[in-house]
């Protein structure tokens, strides 16, 4: 019996949030008294597991995954989580791992927990901390199935390191035609970018930035952050900005360490969409726009005139510190 | 082309949300409910494809009789007939094979979902019927056309976006981006009057029990007041996200 976790890499190397899971999976491990198990595909080096607590990782080597495939992914994981004897697999809240984790699930009769915050308040019965209701409240979960699938909310956890010695193992899944019924014949992906998905920095403008010529220096104060460019509602209806960068209930969710919002009132909607980010800084001219009751530190002024200083305090900041 | 399509009932996006009964129901009391935003993507793009190609297209949910106003909506906006199973929503597991005894039933080609509902948000119900069914799966679908017995989707990823061809049956699970917003449809006097006359069928659930349930409910802690910084001091900003925050 072990804790089995999902492992998602980009380009080579592990994605931050396979380290958080392998970290948050580590301390369920412990307090069921067993050990953390990776399942890796197309993995070369996977040594950096063992410093977030993996002690045992399974690698699947098959030049058909080098695309992702969600039904021969789930299959693989299935397969090897039988194997396993695994109890608890957890996965990511990443756009390739919400795919999966739901076909995993189905396919084992477990229960699928998403959006979970915690570490589980009881372990028997086995009880998880959700977002619910768009963030707007949260649902103490109970899961009855022998084995339980979590999905792990973004930045929920942060990465402990937990040094352990790590034994590799490779694995042959079986598959069908079936598993590849999605042909994928085109995918874009911008590079160079940091993508919401990744950021742990999001700044965020709305119609108070007047027209879609003025977001250069959203732009620049992102960059200079490190951070992903996201924006209102409105603004992607209108067209100023791509619907992707569209964050809120109804859009992306955001889950960063830092969001800052630029000329966003503070639709109910929208704040639904962020309010998992841990701090929230809010530049708006209206005092009394709602975003202030809900954000950590504000500025009251002209978004064209604060913005562009911020960048400078910024810069010298970034310098001081290098 | 025979089109299934989910429907959640849920509370409309501004609802404040409450918990009675020590916290452990949610409050319906003064909510208003709608169609799940991400399943009324869904249902346009059927009854679009119902205008261009001339599908049959059915919604479904499973729900009491208090959804029913919904997926009398539903019709309105243009779906041919409706089926609620008549069982409460405990689960995502639960719910997919009350879905997956529909589908069977129907014999849908195209079952078309929201990626998730904006209640308990758990987004697992259209991969669960995927896998149920075990059939093509596509979650986060922001594009879809059709041709014969097979379409072409566009999926969100992680920075980008990903172009498929996919065999039916199929199951997607849709979201803003299916089609325009603008061109999502409302019901008119039309629709509401002919919607009366379509058939809304109660379906007897399957015996399953549910895998997962929510036994209580808590609300965020209050916040403290924000931290106003002057425009002209913004050195401050920076060191308070810096010291106090610890953010950069």
């Amino acid at each position: 019996m072990s804790v089995l976790i999902y492992t998602e890499s980009n380009e080579g190397k592990f994605k931050k949030t396979s380290f958080e899971i392998a970290s948050y999976a580590k301390k369920v491990a412990d307090s069921l008294e067993t050990t953390v198990t990776a399942v890796t595909i197309n993995a070369s080096d996977v040594s950096s597991l063992a410093t977030f607590g993996v002690s045992k990782v399974v690698n699947v080597t098959n030049s058909d995954l080098n695309t992702f495939h969600a039904r021969a992914y789930a299959d693989v994981i299935k397969q090897i989580a039988t194997k396993e004897n695994a109890k608890v697999i957890v996965f990511a809240s990443t756009t390739d791992s919400l795919h999966i984790a739901p076909l995993v699930a189905v396919g084992l009769d477990a229960g699928f927990a998403s959006n979970v915050i915690a570490l589980p308040e009881n372990t028997s019965p086995f009880q998880v901390k959700r977002n619910a209701f768009s963030n707007k409240a949260f649902s103490i979960t109970e899961m009855t199935t022998d084995v339980k699938v979590l999905g792990l909310s973004k930045n929920s956890f942060g990465l402990v390191e937990v040094p352990v010695s790590l034994t590799e193992e490779a694995f042959t899944p079986t598959f069908s035609d079936a598993d590849f019924g999605v042909k994928v014949t085109n995918a874009e992906k911008s590079t160079g970018k940091v993508t919401i998905a990744d950021a742990e920095i999001v700044v965020s403008a709305g119609r108070g930035l007047k027209g879609p010529e003025n977001w250069g220096m959203i732009e620049e104060l992102a960059s200079v952050l490190g951070a992903a460019t996201a924006c209102s509602k409105p603004v992607s209806d209108i067209g100023w900005r791509p619907h992707s960068e569209h964050v809120g209930q109804t859009g992306k969710p955001v889950a960063a360490n830092l969001y800052i919002a630029v000329g966003i009132s503070g639709a109910i909607q929208h704040i639904a969409g962020i309010n998992s980010s841990k701090v929230k800084v809010v530049i708006n001219t209206d005092p009394e726009a709602p975003f202030f009751k809900v954000a950590d530190y504000g500025v009251v002024g002209d978004a064209f005139d604060v913005v562009p200083k911020l960048i400078e305090k910024l810069k010298i900041f970034k310098a001081n510190n290098a | 082309m025979k089109i299934l399509v989910c429907i959640s009932h849920v509370p409309d996006t501004t609802s404040k949300i409450n918990f009675v009964n020590n916290d452990t129901e949610f409050d319906t009391n003064g909510v208003q409910y709608v169609i799940n935003p991400n399943d009324e993507f869904g249902l346009t793009k059927a009854v679009l494809l119902k205008e261009q190609q001339g599908a049959h297209v059915t919604v479904v949910n499973v729900g009491g009789t208090d959804a029913e106003a919904t997926l009398r909506k539903a019709l309105a906006i243009g779906a041919d007939e409706a089926i609620r199973v008549n069982a409460t929503a405990i689960d995502g597991l639960q719910v997919a094979k009350e879905l997956e005894n529909v589908v069977k039933q129907g014999g849908y080609d195209l079952i078309i979902a929201g990626t998730e509902s904006i209640d308990y948000n758990g987004g697992m119900v259209p991969g669960m019927l995927a896998g149920l069914l075990g059939c093509n799966f596509v979650n986060a679908c922001i594009g879809l056309e059709v041709a014969g017995s097979s379409a072409t989707t566009i999926r969100e990823i992680d920075g980008g976006k990903e172009t498929a061809s996919v065999a039916f049956p199929l199951v997607i699970a849709g979201k803003k981006g299916l089609v325009e917003e603008k061109d999502l449809r409302i019901p008119n006097m039309r629709g509401i009057m002919t919607a009366r006359t379509k058939v809304l069928q109660i379906v007897e659930p399957v015996a399953t029990s549910a895998a997962t349930k929510s036994v209580k409910f808590e609300k965020p802690a209050a916040k403290s007041a924000v931290k106003l910084v002057s425009a002209d001091n913004l050195d401050e900003l920076v060191n308070l996200l810096h010291n106090e925050a610890k953010v950069i």
